[in-house]
């Protein structure tokens, strides 16, 4: 069955080609989209329950052999992610087909967003040091390309900044990937899986940390975030809400691969772990000092990549489910926030909160669609937030990390505090029906292609929630695979 | 400001266009040591049609090539994936490869191999976005 394997990867890129071709022929490019990532997404899903059912699959891709070929690997923790994943790209993608002014209008949105998300699917699946570079590249491509889509001054000046920094990142990249290959002859992960331990401990911390660099610009951890907050909330609404929702993630999870696989530590990390207190409490102080919907939103994917950090820095079982749970619940919420601000934005024609008011008043659906992942992302019950909190603090209370925990917990209350402030800023108050310009003339305020998929996500981020036991069930059996790196190798390599 | 045409550059820019063109075409069956270099090949390919961008300008590239870059670069991208697809039907492996031995008039035994149109499908992204470069930043105005 691992012809499946490559087929997230391989068909939006195959759609990416076609909907190219059909340059300035909308419709058809919608269909090709539309069509494409429902049957990416199937795909992702057939391999989750595959995986779940069968245990990880590994493909050899031209049929060369693990040392000399590349290997797509699709463990349990790649497929959550490419399930995830796919699922969001879905959702954006009708979201911004409904939406009039920053949607699809663009000739070149439909086939870069595919390029995008076939970028974002080879990164999860690749077994391969160097291949992990390509995809990133793919994926970074599209993403400087969808960032300036529309060419506004604004745009392309912070475009420049995330586009410097990015290349910045990506030739540190390449440079930690050539010093790798120095040092082992290898770029394959199962190969350097059981290489590096055979390395000087300086040579090897030295490359854990080199790594930890790069993905870190990419995930925006404490102290290489700075960034983000400037670049995101200039790009168009779906653009924003899928690179919030995503690529911070893909950095995230090279960190966790990378981390695991290769450098593992018996014990909690205090590296990683005061990376994390240091980036939850950076990023939301940041959010708390916004007045802008996008801008707060932005500050806390930085907050909240802390707290994914803090699982891997446990490097126990439980730390890394709870940390895989975060993963998932975040990518959900912090895409649904990033659609609901498009629609006040949309309808308002601005984000920010000193000029917003009513919202919740005018379009009483929306608000509701902005509270529950509010919500959630500050960890209240019963919401998916809270279940993935608890986790990390019990992960965190069996290792005696009190201090850090004691850190999560206030970042929490700060999180609900910002979010209060966009409730209190934008949703209350009184409605003034001349400031709501672009209002579609129903309780949403916007067109239903705009709602329908953001109403999606929230039953979705609520169905996480419900069914927290069993996939909390599949968040350990990923940790559990994470941990044992020889299983991982046997995989690639053969027993 | 249009600069003063050269008489020189004008006339050379014909056949030394044709030469590279079919230079880029063996490089694409040739490849810089065998076999098969899409890339190689579109880079030439796509230096031919900046020569004739700079002696004629963006007119004359049009004249010259008269498909729509985006086209020509969704054709090549969606060649080249298929390619990898194609082994598939075969039951191999996704981007797997064989060796091909096909005789044809006049020019014997042609040995190949299937990554062919892989690279064909390279040779015209690489002259798609080349085209799509000077439209976009070499056109007037």
């Amino acid at each position: 069955m691992n012809v499946l394997v490559p087929l997230p990867v391989v068909l939006p890129l195959l759609a990416a080609a076609l909907s190219l071709a059909a340059y300035g022929r909308t419709t058809l490019q919608r269909a090709i989209g539309l069509v494409t990532m429902t049957a990416t997404c199937a795909a992702s899903a057939t391999l989750l329950t595959l995986v779940i059912r069968d245990g990880p699959m590994s493909a050899d891709l031209g049929g060369w052999g693990p040392s000399i070929g590349i290997v797509l690997v699709a463990d349990l923790f790649a497929v959550v992610m490419l399930a995830v994943s796919s699922a969001m790209v879905l959702a954006v993608l009708v979201y911004a087909i409904g939406s009039p002014a920053t949607g699809d209008s663009a000739a070149l949105f439909h086939p870069v967003y595919l390029v995008l998300a076939a970028g974002v699917s080879a990164s999860f699946l690749t077994g391969d040091l160097f291949n992990l570079f390509v995809a990133f590249e793919v994926m970074l491509s599209a993403s400087y390309v969808l960032m300036t889509l529309g060419g506004r001054a604004e745009q392309v000046r912070s475009g420049m900044t995330y586009v410097v920094v990015s290349l910045l990142a990506s030739t540190l990249f390449i440079t930690a990937v050539a010093l790798v290959y120095a040092a082992t002859g290898t770029v394959n992960l199962a190969e350097l899986a059981v290489r590096m331990p055979d390395l000087p401990p300086f040579v090897r911390d030295s490359l854990g940390l080199l790594l930890l660099v790069v993905f870190g610009i990419k995930a925006a951890i404490f102290p290489l975030f700075f960034w983000l907050p400037d670049s995101y909330p200039t790009a168009p609404t779906p653009v924003t809400a899928i690179f919030a929702g995503l690529l911070t993630k893909v950095g995230v999870y090279a960190i966790i691969r990378t981390q695991m696989l290769l450098f593992q530590s018996d014990g909690p990390s205090p590296l990683l772990l005061s990376i994390a207190g240091a980036t939850m409490l950076v990023g939301v102080l940041g959010a708390i000092a916004q007045d802008d919907i996008k801008r707060i939103l932005s500050f806390h994917i930085v907050s909240q990549i802390g707290y994914m950090i803090l699982g891997l820095g446990l490097f126990t079982v439980a730390g890394l489910a709870a940390s895989i749970f975060y993963i998932v619940h975040h990518i959900i919420v912090k895409t649904t926030l990033f659609l609901v601000g498009g629609i006040v934005e949309q309808a308002t024609g601005t984000g920010a909160l000193r000029r917003l008011s009513g919202v919740a008043t005018r379009m009483p659906v929306t608000a509701v669609l902005f509270l529950v992942p509010a919500l959630s992302l500050a960890g209240l019950p019963p919401f998916s937030g809270f279940v993935a909190k608890l986790g990390l603090v019990e992960a965190g209370l069996a290792e005696h990390r009190h201090v850090i925990i004691g850190v999560s917990l206030l970042v929490s209350l700060l999180t609900l505090f910002s979010m209060t402030k966009i409730w209190g800023g934008a949703f209350w108050g009184t409605a003034d029906e001349a400031a709501f310009v672009n209002a579609a003339p129903n309780r949403s305020g916007a067109p239903a292609l705009m709602i329908a998929p953001t109403a999606v996500l929230v039953a979705a981020s609520l169905a996480v929630a419900l069914a927290a036991g069993p996939l909390y069930g599949v968040a350990e059996s990923a940790a559990e695979s994470l941990i044992d790196a020889g299983a991982y190798v046997r995989l690639v390599t053969g027993p | 400001m249009k600069l003063s045409r050269s008489l020189i550059l004008d006339m050379s820019a014909g056949p030394v266009f044709h030469v590279a063109l079919l230079f880029s075409a063996f490089l694409l069956f040739r490849g810089h040591n065998a076999p098969g270099g899409g890339f190689i090949g579109g880079l030439v390919a796509g230096a031919a049609l900046v020569l004739r961008y700079v002696a004629g300008g963006a007119d004359e590239v049009h004249r010259t090539v008269r498909v729509a870059p985006e086209l020509m670069l969704g054709l090549g991208l969606a060649l080249a994936v298929l390619t990898g697809v194609a082994p598939w039907l075969v039951g191999d492996q996704f981007l797997e490869s064989a060796k091909l031995s096909v005789d044809l008039p006049l020019l014997g035994t042609v040995k190949t191999t299937t990554a062919l149109p892989f690279d064909i499908g390279v040779y015209f992204v690489v002259v798609g976005l080349v085209l799509a470069v000077l439209r976009t930043i070499g056109g007037e105005e």
